[in-house]
């Protein structure tokens, strides 16, 4: 076997990938061969290393060197300069907003200094297209002394001690799901993987499927045995054919190794995993909604008890667990709870993995240890927000997440504080809004999303939301009344109180928190038919300063509308009731005299 | 028995554990207020989506408000189904669901016997404050089939007609489609009915608890026939009709109005007013003749006859096998409906009799059922285009023709059959409900295998409500074995043990709608009151035990036909206008899905 | 591929991969790990740099040491072919001049391992840019 002296890792997550990463390690390995250095270096294509912002990242081993936004053309270069001459190629370093000084290790990155990664520890640093890395990093170990200790409701123990909850979003106890599963004796149960991963902006399960695929196998197995299932079922997005591919490697590798199959590890233990495609419905990451839509029936939550520990895929006991807790349990088994339950807050152990994005620097995959601040997330991490513009709110916990204002920077996140501060974890959207976000807008923004993806069967959900998108938009040009805002929080708690599923009963949470924490934004709406952030072009208005304007007429054979007069080297005037509020005059003006009111 | 003790508005309650919130408070006599809810307990209909969220109540210690519907008590579960939060939300939602539902009552098939008029009417709803430009509602196309209307646009996704389409009926016609606020109840592909395996049963729109499925109303088609001065009018009147017509004019579920519905039609102007009772006696003497036969032939081991024999009485049923057993065409019996062998007769024999062209003769049946205004409309049951039944009316539509007409039904005298084909037995009437038509055949057979009077003439053993029964009948040392079922899911059983070789009957009765006839999709709607139906089942076999002849074969006027037009059983002519055959429609659907 | 049957088997197996991704273990933690840069521009290459590396790496392999050993261009050192650079955690890195396989050996056990300095060091006389 070679004994490499450089590893060449590739960002093969779908971001990076869509940027030519698959090209670029396409070079790498071409160039390599052509210096004659195969021996000496391995070009290896991972998984995620969740700095999006800045990718195709490409990372050189063993000196730890962090290259961003590499392209195919600098491959030659970074081969050269790098690894044949041994000097880092300065332009591709990371710079430093704040410093101004280009970083080499990701190390020392704001964007990593406070990361913990665990779910994903292996993504960006093995192949996941080779089980051999996995085993090699203490993979199918966890798997393996289960098995040997044979003892499946010591292993639950292991868990509830942890204190592992659900990454999904609700939170619920991990080990204690496990443990309602297992009670319930049945002659088929089935361990399900929820991969329907469906929060605008998160890809947290994305990735951890695209980068290792192995540990979320390895984890469905413990679970299968710790409640006696024997099949495994992943339900994924038909959307995400990279993961699917990967995790079609990995299923195979894994029959192939003997990891999946008949008597794994010598044991009585057999288990397999089959895969099931969603098509691509927010509501089936609800697990009856799941559950029903694998088999076969129309994808829509019902009531619950029974629970699917009780009655679920195909009436038999099912334990439906998300991709991001499937994979922190190898790891607890590997280093025992007691490591595991020393992260985290009091009541929320471990990290949680946060897609950061919006008017942030740094947009990307993030893991912290639970109880870290919104502050350090938002500003040691995402790096503050983009063009020294002002922080304004933190969307947290996808559509039917909730706002989150200055106020709350401080809070740990965890669970209960996310959802005492009126937002939830959900599965880990983080969405940093700065001044110029219109709340109204936001909220409209979100609730139009559980609008497209009410699944439509109870009422509230089914009308209620469109209702209040649309009592939102009469607010966002300029229609709105007092009363409008009062049927608003009404429908908002209503919904909240009546609605069937999680889905329902959280969709009003973005209108809810943004009332709360920015009503005046909201009367300014209603009364004073403003939008103080200047996005609801209803309420704009353009205005031409009589003192500044110079009479060049630019502004008025701009206008598509013909809503501006005036003669020649005199001021100008715009027709409010004719303006269609485009904008075109505002960037025609040369003298800055035309304004946004 | 394991029970739970529970508050409900600080009322202590004990029920046995598993029972909801709902019938648990039922129990002490809070009615909460629902709107998808439906269950009849005796025809094995649930339907509890816990979709509409109108019974919402506060569960102390719960974040949410609990639908009372599904929701099971608890040990020390305090309940309150009045506080004003509950209030507020019922209320809410009951705004919402109206915001999105056409405000035209008026005009309404449902108006007055709406479930969403009366919530509204029960919460006070008083405004809408959804009425603004903003405010969108959902429009579908309103579709019109040979005996269903599906307004869509008045849907509020109760799911009611979903659950009897493909729990009931399995039948798979209706089901959600769309999500979100255009999600509604539609076929497959949104195509037409007919294109899809629909039996017109009508169990939807029995079910249905507002306006969007209804029955084609022929009420205007009947009026014009009779001011037509150059039409005679027949009408025949289904043995359901009249234990379950009395209940539109507020008489006690379960009131037989044979003798005003009589006086009610000759009121209205038909010329003659018969019975369906007749041709089922009819349908006894070709079917029972048939099944004789076959029973004869396949005893004396001929391979060519199968068995067991199907009754072919029920429209809906047949549509059912010719969707979706097509290949099992051969077990039924041919013998036609009661309503189709009635207008064939109707208009060959007594148009004859009477000296009327047929083209001249417009023949309407009452019905307790919407299949029949498909099969009526049938290919093969009209001449030269002219159908053999003109126009089928449901007991619905009749009570509107009654109350239209400005009749008191109530102090109408009776009135008596026209002759000849108004006569009938007691076996004709309970072709009505489940296993009448099974007992009426045994009652013909036996007698005309054995030679003998029956010893008994009420077959206890072969009557119920019971989705599968089955009965073996001793005919003088020859056991027969007999089936029954209703509600087509139980049907399917059958059928797939027919199918696998596992049934051992000689003779299954199949009825495509849960308790048969009287619970048919054209009958008065019984907002999911089973004991509505138990009355009208009740009434059904009071009914056979007033009539003098009890027996198919003693009715003087079907042995008058027999002598003077038809020949015999299964004769020549028999087989010319009462027998008929049956085709495959199978629905295939081709959908082109890359791999 | 043969199957994996016991944990026993498991092991064997991650032992025998592990190797494989000891480079990339290494690079987590490279700021407390020794660094060894060796010169690999011609003139190192000519006078045996290579070998040199070579003999480091397995040096520092079966001695179980955290060493990440890299290559570099020149030193400037041509007169003392092949050079060596050797950085340990928190302290200024030395270099050594005229290293052959044999002396390599000696490096690592002496310098790398213990924290004897061996013969041929030569001044740092420049600053560096790439820290």
């Amino acid at each position: 076997m070679a004994n490499y002296k450089y590893h060449i890792l590739i960002c093969g997550g779908t971001g990076c990938h869509a940027s030519q990463s698959a090209q670029i390690k396409e070079n790498f390995e071409k160039i390599i061969v052509e210096k004659n250095l195969q021996n000496d270096v391995q070009v290896v294509g991972t998984g995620c290393f969740g700095f999006c912002e800045k990718g195709p990242i490409v990372k050189m081993l063993p000196d730890n060197t962090f290259y961003t936004q590499v392209t195919p053309e600098d491959c030659n270069e970074i081969v050269q300069e790098h690894i044949i001459k041994g000097r880092k190629v300065q332009r591709l370093l990371y710079l430093d907003p704040k410093s101004q000084e280009h970083k080499s290790d990701s190390k020392h990155m704001g964007f990593y200094k406070k990361q913990l990664r665990i779910a994903l520890r292996n993504c960006g640093f093995i192949d996941p297209e080779n089980i051999e890395e996995y085993i090699a990093r203490d993979g199918y170990k966890a798997l393996a002394s289960v098995l040997e200790q044979n003892d499946p409701q010591g292993t639950i123990e292991v868990l509830k001690k942890a204190g592992l909850r659900g990454r999904g979003g609700a939170g619920f106890p991990t080990g204690l799901k496990w443990e309602l599963c297992r009670k319930n004796a049945a002659d088929q149960k089935y361990m399900i993987c929820n991969a329907d991963e469906g929060d605008p902006g998160a890809f947290m399960d994305r990735s951890i499927l695209e980068g290792d695929p192995h540990t979320v196998i390895e984890a469905m197995a413990i679970g299968g045995f710790c409640i006696g299932a024997s099949k495994g079922l992943v339900y994924i997005r038909a959307e995400y054919p990279l993961a699917i591919h990967r995790l079609r490697i990995a299923i195979d590798q894994a029959r192939e190794y003997g990891l999946l199959g008949n008597n794994i590890f010598g044991t009585d233990f057999s288990f397999d995993i089959e895969l099931r495609y969603g098509a691509g419905a927010f509501v089936c990451g609800e697990e009856t909604a799941l559950i029903h839509s694998m088999e076969g029936q129309r994808g829509e939550p019902t009531f619950k008890p029974p629970f699917p520990a009780v009655e679920g895929y195909l009436k038999k006991p099912s334990n439906v667990n998300n991709v991001e807790t499937f994979a922190n349990v190898p790891v607890i088994i590997n280093k025992g709870w007691e490591w595991f339950s020393s992260i985290g807050t009091e009541k929320s152990k471990g990290t949680k993995v946060f897609a950061l994005a919006g008017q942030i620097n740094n947009v990307g995959l993030i893991e912290v240890p639970m109880g870290t601040t919104l502050r350090e997330v938002i500003y040691e991490i995402g790096g503050g927000i983009k063009n020294g513009k002002k922080f304004k709110a933190v969307q947290t916990g996808g559509p039917s997440g909730g706002c989150l204002t200055e106020k709350f920077l401080d809070t740990p996140i965890d669970y209960d504080n996310l959802i005492a501060a009126g937002s939830m974890m959900g599965s880990g959207g983080m969405i940093v809004m700065d001044e110029t976000s219109c709340m109204v807008s936001v909220a409209k923004f979100y609730l139009d999303f559980i609008v497209e993806e009410s699944c439509g069967k109870c009422s509230p959900c089914r009308i209620g939301n469109k209702r209040m998108s649309e009592i939102l938009d009469k607010i966002t040009k300029g229609n709105g009344t007092m009363e409008d805002l009062e049927r608003l929080k009404n429908l908002a708690k209503v919904i909240k109180d009546t609605a069937l599923c999680g889905l329902g009963q959280t969709s009003p949470n973005p209108v809810l928190s943004t009332m709360d924490n920015f009503w005046d934004e909201y009367v300014a709406h209603v009364v004073d038919k403003k939008c103080p952030a200047g996005q609801c072009r209803a309420l704009k208005q353009y205005v031409i300063d009589p003192e500044k304007c110079k009479g060049c007429t630019a502004c008025a054979r701009a206008c598509p509308v013909g809503a501006i007069h005036g003669t020649v080297k005199q001021p100008h005037e715009i027709n409010q009731e004719a303006c269609i509020k485009c904008g075109t005059c505002y960037e025609k003006c040369k003298f800055n005299a035309i304004s946004i009111k | 028995m394991d029970t739970v003790k529970l508050t409900i508005d600080n009322r202590e309650v004990e029920v046995p554990r598993g029972t909801t919130i709902l019938k648990a408070a039922q129990s002490i006599g809070i009615n909460i207020p629902t709107l998808c809810h439906f269950e009849v307990d005796n025809l094995g209909i649930h339907n509890k989506p816990g979709a509409c969220r109108i019974c919402v109540v506060e569960v102390v210690g719960r974040r949410n408000l609990a639908p009372a519907c599904v929701t099971e008590c608890m040990p020390d579960m305090i309940v309150r189904t009045n506080s004003m939060r509950v209030i507020n939300a019922r209320r809410t939602v009951l705004e919402l669901i109206l915001s999105d539902h056409p405000n035209d009552c008026l005009q309404c098939a449902k108006n007055g016997n709406c479930e969403l008029q009366k919530l509204a009417i029960r919460l006070g709803v008083r405004e809408n404050p959804y009425n603004g430009e903003e405010h969108a509602q959902s429009t579908y196309q309103l579709e019109v089939s040979p005996s269903i209307i599906r307004d869509m646009n008045k849907c509020v996704m109760c799911r009611r007609c979903e659950t009897m389409c493909n729990q009931m009926q399995t039948v798979g016609a209706l089901s959600a489609i769309e999500r979100g606020f255009p999600a509604v109840i539609s076929t497959a592909f949104n195509q037409h009915l007919e294109l899809s395996p629909c039996t017109f049963c009508g169990q939807c729109v029995a079910v249905c608890p507002v306006g969007a499925l209804t029955e084609v109303d022929h009420t205007s088609k009947v009026i014009r026939a009779i001011t037509d001065e150059k039409k005679t009018t027949v009408v025949q009147v289904a043995p359901a009709v009249r234990v379950a017509l009395g209940e539109e004019f507020g008489m006690k579920p379960g009131s037989i109005v044979t003798g005003k519905l009589t006086a009610a039609l000759k009121a209205l102007g038909f010329d003659y007013v018969f019975d369906t009772d007749w041709s089922a006696d009819l349908t006894i003497m070709e079917e029972g003749t048939e099944l004789i036969g076959r029973l004869t032939k396949f005893l004396a081991g001929d391979k060519s006859v199968h068995l067991p024999i199907l009754t072919s009485c029920c429209p809906a049923w047949v549509n059912f096998f010719e969707h979706q057993f097509p290949d099992m065409e051969d077990l039924p019996s041919t013998a036609k409906s009661p309503q189709q062998m009635f207008g064939a007769i109707a208009k060959s024999y007594f148009a004859e009799k009477i000296g009327v062209k047929r083209e001249d003769m417009v023949c309407v049946s009452v019905m307790p059922c919407l299949a029949k205004k498909y099969e009526c409309g049938r290919d093969e049951f009209k001449v030269n285009g002219n159908p053999d039944v003109d126009y089928s009316i449901s007991t619905r539509e009749l009570a509107r023709l009654i109350k239209m007409a400005n009749i008191d039904f109530n102090s109408l005298p009776e009135e008596k059959f026209d002759s000849p084909l108004g006569e009938s037995t007691g076996a004709g009437v309970i072709f009505g409900t489940t296993g009448g038509v099974i007992e009426a055949a045994v009652r013909t057979a036996y007698e005309v295998i054995t030679k003998k009077p029956l010893p008994k003439i009420d077959f206890e053993e072969l009557r119920g409500l019971e989705g599968v029964r089955s009965a073996t009948i001793d005919v003088d040392g020859l056991k027969l074995n007999i089936g029954i079922a209703h509600g087509l899911h139980n049907a399917r059983k059958l059928l797939e043990d027919i199918k696998a070789g596992r049934s051992h009957f000689h003779a299954i009765e199949i009825m495509a709608c849960p308790g048969g006839c009287i619970d048919g999709g054209g009958q008065p709607l019984h907002h999911g009151n089973q004991e509505i139906i138990k009355a009208r089942w009740e009434a059904i076999y009071r009914a056979d035990r007033e009539m003098p002849i009890r027996k198919s074969h003693e009715n003087p006027s079907i042995q008058a036909i027999y002598k003077e037009f038809l020949g015999e059983p299964c004769g020549h002519k028999s087989h010319e206008l009462l027998h008929t055959n049956y085709f495959d429609k199978q629905t295939t659907v081709v959908v082109d899905v890359e791999k | 591929m043969e199957k994996i049957k016991s944990l026993a088997d498991l092991k064997a197996k991650r032992e025998q991969l592990q190797s494989n991704l000891k480079l990339r273990e290494m690079g987590d933690n490279v700021d407390n790990m020794i660094q060894v840069k060796v010169a690999m521009a011609t003139c190192g290459i000519a006078s045996g740099a290579k070998q040199v590396m070579e003999t480091i790496i397995n040096e520092c392999n079966t001695r179980k040491l955290p060493v990440v050993v890299t290559q570099t261009g020149c030193m400037g050192y041509c007169y003392a072919e092949p050079t060596v650079e050797v950085k340990k955690p928190g302290q200024e890195p030395v270099v050594f001049g005229h290293i052959t396989p044999a002396k390599a050996t000696e490096l690592v056990e002496k310098y790398i391992a213990g924290n004897e300095l061996i013969e041929g060091i030569i001044p740092v006389n420049y600053e560096k840019i790439d820290k």
